[in-house]
């Protein structure tokens, strides 16, 4: 009975290691698939074209599969949504950390979970009917559906990323810091920007890079706001098409396992690469920030 | 093993990772006696007590070597079940730890998961263990109260009584009154005294006073070795060691 | 002295604003939404398909659609999820395969939405052969919300004190049974919260469901698993940007936009009140 008893834990152990590698095997199964599909296409073209060539006409006869102007779009909006969501996030996260009174403490960060819970396609939608327009009457643009109008709304879903990871950051600052910077005369503002944020910093930097993870592989946003141009923008009212928005758009009309069709599942593969950069650089800071725990002031 | 031992250390030694807790810890742990564990803070006092329920199995990278004999066997041999082990030795923690239930279902938790089913007989288990525990008076009419909403008092007497509704043979204590008030800390200490004549007790206690007050034999730790290990009021009137002395008349520690 | 209070009034100021800014994001967002579709939410609206090439009639099959996919999800997630969880926080040692493991979640947590719905069309749809179904579209989304149920699990498991089961293993109790009875049941709540958001993110998706499982138009209501479908989500998308009468069925929109964003905050909402309700109750 004793040895049953040991051989059935030890059974439900292994039965759930089994079900705790899923999640790495699906990972494995995605860049698999990525590849089997992707590949292919550079049968027609090398990579070096694929990468850095400059036209993207998946449909013309010949077809050429320059993505290099999806890329750059791609890091276009991502940089610009960073640019505003960054310092509203951070700064978000620290009113709502240091100076919100408790009540309000709840409240905003239940808000942040909601914004962070809205369906991207709402928010495109949003940028279509409401944004749109009155950028294209206020500037005087041939169409609102631009890199402006893009980077606004992706800030808009990277804001909560960012805030909520930064929050949790400042609040993991001991009480100690604190309260010898308080002790030594210094300000409620001064402790925050030089003693709290500093310490606080590589959790801040992990909830940037997550958020822009976020900004660079969000599909909607872009696919209904940024316009589609496949083209190297020469302002921030162009148009653009980020690889997101390409693949979404074409692969309900390229062919079953056409050039057309191989060449988005490399777009895919590019991008998967991309955010798993992010993601694994993310995981590299956060973690050297768990091991140095608040020493890095 | 001799015959009025009930559990013995054979040149024990233990190890968190790379830093050795305990060195070398040979003892006779004698049926119902108390025995007391007493010790600076880090002298390996606790962990021996974890150690001979193999609580400490819980912790990574924890290695025992040497043996620990309860009933003729090594609780560290391969074929031990460490749960069968614990059944037989219970433990009551330093802080109380019930669990969010009901009172009743705290003391019924252990024996419904080894195999008590019927509803009469746990009943009287309640009963028998909560009066064993000196608790049967103040909480009979609320045993379907959560447990959360005792003092830390009752608590601790509550976590005494469900260690002793699994009938253990041994009762390890961690300082159990270490988080508790005067008047508590000395319901308990009744209690133990009271215990002893179906158990075996060995308890760790910060308070020497406590130590002298109860336990029949005490053990003297100091940096994981076992100093001293005599008759209790040996040790406190006339202890062998030097370091011993120290301790007990406050030099250090 | 007065120069270092007015830095610190200026920095306040711009920190309130930012915080205020998000309120008024969402509370503007809401609002809108809410004024601009509730006209067209009506009883006919939700309980009759689209009718004369969707520009009129209502969206019944969306709103089953998206409930079936998401119930799908739910059901290949959350025991995967749950399980996955409870391995890495109790049974495993804190070593490399955990840590390599955990990586693998954050990075499936960071993978793009639509390469979700690409991995799906290669895996589930082709390889697989199930076809655009809601099979298909339910796996793909099941996926995606995995890391957010594992990362849930695994916070409310954390929670659990360590003192609960120690006490349980302290009385001869099985790990297992530890984890069953006592650990379990005391990080539910948790769980349960952290499920939900999940559950709403996978009922808000678009893009996985593109490729996998989301229909244009279906004349008849779903039949079996293998039946492609009509989702909310794509609903929206397909009204606001495919059709040739974009300007008439702007109402639709509003009305599908409003359906949508009440389910999935509802959804949210509905988490967020349990973690505080049971928050406030907790006595360890």
């Amino acid at each position: 009975m004793k040895i049953t008893r040991r051989r059935k834990e030890k059974l439900i152990k292994n039965i759930f290691f089994l079900f705790a590698i899923v999640s790495l095997l699906i990972l494995f199964l995605i860049v698999l698939f990525l590849f089997r599909e992707g590949i292919p296409i550079f049968k027609e073209v090398t990579l070096w074209d694929f990468l850095f060539g400059n036209e993207w006409y998946p449909t013309y006869q010949p077809p050429s599969y320059g993505i290099w102007p999806l890329i750059v779009g791609s890091l276009i909006v991502t940089f610009f949504s960073s640019l505003i969501a960054v310092p509203i996030g951070v700064m978000s996260a620290v009113y709502i950390s240091e100076i919100a009174p408790a009540a309000l403490k709840e409240v905003l960060k239940s808000v942040i979970e909601l914004l962070a819970g809205l369906p991207s396609v709402v928010l495109g939608f949003f940028g279509m009917v409401v944004l749109a327009p009155w950028l294209q009457e206020t500037f005087d643009l041939p169409t609102g559906l631009n890199i402006v109008n893009a980077s606004l709304i992706l800030a808009l879903m990277a804001v909560p990323t960012i805030s909520s990871i930064s929050e949790d950051a400042l609040y993991a600052v001991p009480k100690e810091f604190k309260e010898a910077s308080y002790a030594l005369g210094a300000t409620k503002y001064e402790t925050i920007v030089r003693v709290i944020v500093p310490s606080a910093f590589s959790g801040i930097m992990t909830s940037v890079i997550l958020g822009m993870a976020r900004a660079i592989g969000e599909t909607m946003v872009v696919l209904m706001v940024a316009g589609g141009a496949a083209a190297i923008p020469e302002s921030l009212f162009d148009s653009v098409r980020p690889m997101p928005a390409s693949i979404a758009a074409e692969m309900g009309e390229a062919p079953f396992r056409s050039g057309h069709y191989h060449a988005l599942f490399a777009t895919g593969i590019v991008l998967f690469f991309m955010t798993l950069i992010f993601n694994l650089v993310a995981d590299y800071v956060s973690h050297k920030f768990r091991e140095e725990g608040s020493g890095t002031l | 093993m001799e015959k009025d031992s009930i559990i013995e250390t054979n040149r024990v030694h233990f190890y968190y990772g790379k830093f050795r807790a305990l060195t070398d810890i040979s003892m006779r742990f004698q049926k119902h006696r108390i025995t007391a564990l007493i010790g600076p803070s880090g002298c390996g006092k606790s962990t021996l007590l974890r150690l001979l329920n193999r609580m400490n199995d819980l912790i990574p990278e924890a290695r025992v070597e040497g043996e620990v004999v309860f009933e003729d066997r090594d609780i560290y041999g391969p074929d031990v079940d460490p749960v069968e082990i614990r059944k037989k030795i219970g433990m009551v923690f330093q802080k109380p730890n019930p669990f969010p239930k009901s009172i009743f279902n705290n003391i019924t938790f252990g024996p419904k998961l080894s195999g008590v089913a019927a509803k009469a007989d746990l009943r009287n288990l309640v009963e028998e263990s909560l009066r064993q525990a000196v608790l049967w008076d103040e909480v009979k009419d609320i045993l379907d109260r959560s447990a959360m909403a005792l003092s830390g008092g009752q608590q601790q007497r509550l976590c005494i009584a469900r260690a002793l509704a699994m009938k253990p043979d041994v009762l390890l204590m961690d300082e159990p009154t270490s988080a508790l008030d005067p008047i508590s800390t000395a319901k308990i200490e009744e209690l133990v005294e009271e215990l002893k004549k179906k158990y075996t007790i060995i308890i760790v206690t910060h308070n020497m006073q406590q130590a002298a007050r109860i336990s029949d034999m005490t053990g003297f730790f100091y940096l994981g070795r076992l100093v001293e290990y005599e008759l209790t009021e040996k040790i406190f009137t006339n202890p062998s060691v030097k370091q011993t002395e120290d301790y007990i008349t406050g030099r250090f520690g | 002295m007065r120069r270092r209070y007015f830095k610190q009034s200026l920095f306040f100021a711009l920190v309130t604003l930012s915080a205020g800014l998000l309120l008024f994001s969402l509370g503007g967002l809401l609002v809108y939404i809410f004024l601009n579709g509730f006209r067209a939410v009506t009883w006919d609206f939700l309980t009759l398909p689209p009718m004369d090439s969707m520009t009129k009639g209502g969206i019944l099959p969306a709103i089953l659609g998206t409930l079936y996919l998401t119930l799908g999800a739910v059901a290949v997630a959350l025991p995967l999820g749950i399980v996955s969880a409870i391995y890495l926080t109790e049974y495993a040692r804190q070593g490399k395969i955990v840590r390599v493991i955990r990586i693998g979640v954050n990075c499936l947590a960071g993978v793009p939405s639509v390469v979700f719905g690409l991995f799906g069309l290669g895996f589930f749809v082709v390889f697989l052969g199930f076809g655009s179904c809601i099979l298909s579209g339910a796996l793909t989304l099941g996926i995606l919300i995995l890391p957010t149920i594992i990362g849930a699990t695994e916070e409310a498991l954390k929670a659990v004190p360590q003192t609960f089961r120690e006490a349980s293993l302290a009385l001869g109790v099985s790990k297992w049974l530890t984890i069953w009875k006592v650990v379990l049941p005391s990080a539910l709540p948790g769980i349960l919260t952290g499920s939900i958001l999940g559950i709403g993110r996978a009922a808000g998706e678009t893009a996985p469901i593109m490729f996998t499982a989301a229909a244009f138009y279906t004349a008849k209501l779903p039949g079996s698993i293998f039946d492609e479908v009509m989702a909310l989500p794509y609903h929206i998308y397909v009204l606001a940007t495919a059709g040739t009468f974009i300007d008439q069925t702007r109402p639709l929109q509003y009305g599908t936009v409003l359906v949508l964003v009440g389910l999935v905050l509802g959804i949210d909402l509905f988490a967020i009140v349990i973690r505080s309700v049971v928050r406030k109750k907790k006595r360890w």
